[in-house]
């Protein structure tokens, strides 16, 4: 891997000649082009090399810094062992890695991640995998309340119940719930999918943009334009499918979930950004 | 940000001053500014532990009369808890400001509470036969060091680190409350209430007391308020999620129950375990973790949930 500096790291992304000009930001990887998918100082790991790492006395920066070392390392399959609910551990992974967690995390665990694959034997705190934007990340046991927040892509699966305003500002990927959801989930919710397979609490889908959300259970009310969508194969396909993915099962069948989508009276949608009307005019 | 902490042993009793203590030092991120504890220990008939103040910690950085008048605010005390026919069974002092006595006492007991705190600087931090409450500045190490809290053996105990927002740093505006003027009944509390000023004036009309600007006070008085007017625990904590406006986690403990509500948006972090014989509960699973280093399952509750657990 080659050692740059931050500035050095923005660069190489173009995040210092990007032009910003409303809607046309938009770009769409092509999985053709796979320069797209790496970032250019992502360490070559290898899968098949595995390290280990106790974090019984470590600080969180310094199991995140064994993380990273170990990467650079070339070691592709890493387990922390001992975890202790410690917050913000696997945090800014941003290539390809398998990374284990042989217990729970506390608060802000996996987050900003984009591209690894996690999974997490025990039960991540509030805002697990916050502005993930690629990878996956599998938790055996339950979650706290902003799960998902913001996440932009890759696949985030809770077996358990999760808390209030799960995937709060979701602008994309998707968010799996194996039990119960809380109070305001999919708030502001913009792109992307949500399954909670149990019940959701009040407000679901408050103030949602756009983005689907499947419910498996009883929702306890929809929040403000939130509406029941109807139900197509292809949205059954793909719920089994992507359910499948995770040895997981709709209690009542995928063609039993009910579907919320935006009704979209709250927001305006025509409406065009300053510079655009410009433009037009 | 402030965090809280609670834990009940169900049918037996356990050194809860050092649980609490490890508790509340491992959430000593989320407020350094003071430290209480209210702990449970095992209550006699007849017999209550009285902890009161006669000045705040700052106080003593100012000047040399305030050496002078501690020990005189103190001495009115005894006089007052004196005439009143308050007997004192043994007296401590933890700091020059800071006492516990154990009295026995059959009389009025919000008279005795109004009668002592009528005296300059006095606020009475508790009266129980079974509660302690204890709050000072610093962490919880420091506040536990200095009362001598690391071997006290009881049932249950609530705690709070704070992180002083809408009032002072001083020991007035610490966690945890005592329900004045109520035996036993004690609150700490996660969040901001807004409907605070309209509530504290109602309270006030109906006689209760304040010693704070402190919102999470209201709380303390509030169920308070209900429990005299004949609520139970339970049902008091159900009408103040419905009444109090804001966002807040509270943990409340009477002389036998612990309690946990959790306001109807669930803005405000609350982990849980329980087990068989024991619950433990704190603003971070890592609090939780400092008494069980190994794997435990642990859950957050929802929007609007009461819950109440028996000793």
């Amino acid at each position: 891997m080659a050692e740059l500096d931050q500035a050095h790291e923005s660069y190489e992304l173009g995040m210092h000649t990007e032009q910003l000009s409303g809607r046309t930001q938009q770009v769409f990887f092509s999985a053709e082009e796979s320069d797209n998918l790496v970032y250019p100082w992502a360490p070559e790991v290898d899968f098949e090399k595995s390290g280990e790492i106790d974090a019984q006395s470590l600080s969180q920066q310094e199991v995140n810094a064994e993380i990273r070392r170990l990467m650079i390392e070339g070691v592709g399959t890493i387990t922390v062992r001992n975890p202790g609910a410690k917050h913000s551990l696997g945090v800014g992974i941003l290539s390809r890695l398998n990374l284990h967690f042989d217990g729970s995390l506390g608060y802000f665990g996996c987050g900003l991640l984009d591209g690894p694959n996690v999974t997490v034997a025990g039960r991540v705190g509030w805002s697990c995998a916050e502005n993930m934007m690629a990878g996956t990340v599998l938790i055996e046991k339950n979650g706290g309340s902003t799960f998902g927040a913001a996440i932009r892509g890759g696949d985030l699966v809770c077996k358990g119940d999760v808390g209030s305003r799960t995937g709060i500002d979701q602008k994309g990927g998707t968010i799996i719930v194996g039990g119960r959801a809380g109070a305001f989930s999919g708030f502001m919710m913009q792109r992307g999918r949500m399954m909670i397979l149990g019940d959701a609490g009040k407000n679901l889908g408050d103030s949602m943009y756009d983005g689907t959300i499947y419910v498996g259970g009883k929702i306890a009310d929809l929040g403000v334009d939130a509406v029941e969508g109807e139900m197509t194969d292809l949205d059954r396909d793909w719920l089994i499918r992507k359910l499948g993915q995770y040895g997981l099962e709709a209690p009542n069948g995928a063609q039993n979930m009910t579907k919320i989508v935006s009704g979209k009276q709250l927001w305006n949608y025509d409406n065009l950004e300053p510079t655009e009307k410009k433009l037009v005019l | 940000m402030c965090g809280i902490a609670g834990l009940i042993h169900r049918g037996k009793s356990s050194n809860v001053g050092r649980e609490l203590t490890d508790m509340l030092q491992s959430l000593k991120h989320r407020g350094p500014d003071s430290t209480g504890f209210a702990l449970y220990g095992n209550p006699k008939s007849g017999e209550y532990v009285l902890r009161f103040k006669v000045a705040e910690q700052e106080d003593m950085r100012h000047g040399f009369q305030i050496h002078h008048q501690v020990i005189e605010r103190r001495a009115e005390v005894d006089r007052r808890l004196d005439e009143l026919g308050v007997r004192r069974i043994s007296e401590d002092a933890a700091t020059e400001y800071a006492f516990r006595y154990l009295v026995s006492f059959d009389g009025d007991m919000k008279k005795l509470a109004d009668y002592v705190e009528d005296v300059e600087g006095a606020e009475i931090l508790s009266i129980g036969n079974a509660l302690e409450l204890v709050k000072d500045l610093g962490d919880a190490s420091v506040v536990s060091d200095q009362y001598g809290l690391a071997e006290f053996g009881g049932t249950h105990a609530i705690g709070h680190t704070r992180m002083a927002t809408e009032s002072d740093v001083d020991i007035r505006s610490a966690h945890p409350y005592w329900a004045y003027p109520f035996n036993d009944i004690s609150v700490v509390h996660n969040g901001q209430l807004t409907n605070y000023w309209g509530f504290r004036r109602e309270m006030e009309r109906r006689g209760h007391r304040f010693m704070s600007n402190c919102d999470s006070e209201l709380i303390a008085v509030y169920l308070a308020d209900c429990m005299e007017r004949g609520e139970d625990l339970e049902d008091a904590m159900r009408r103040s999620v419905d009444e109090l406006d804001g966002v807040f986690t509270y943990v409340v403990a009477t002389a036998d129950k612990l309690g946990m509500a959790k306001d109807v948006m669930a803005a405000k972090p609350m982990v849980l375990y329980e087990s068989d014989d024991f619950v433990a509960l704190a603003s971070e699973e890592v609090a939780i973790r400092s008494i069980f280093p190994h794997e435990i399952d642990t859950y957050d509750p929802y929007e609007g949930e009461v819950m109440v657990w028996q000793s």
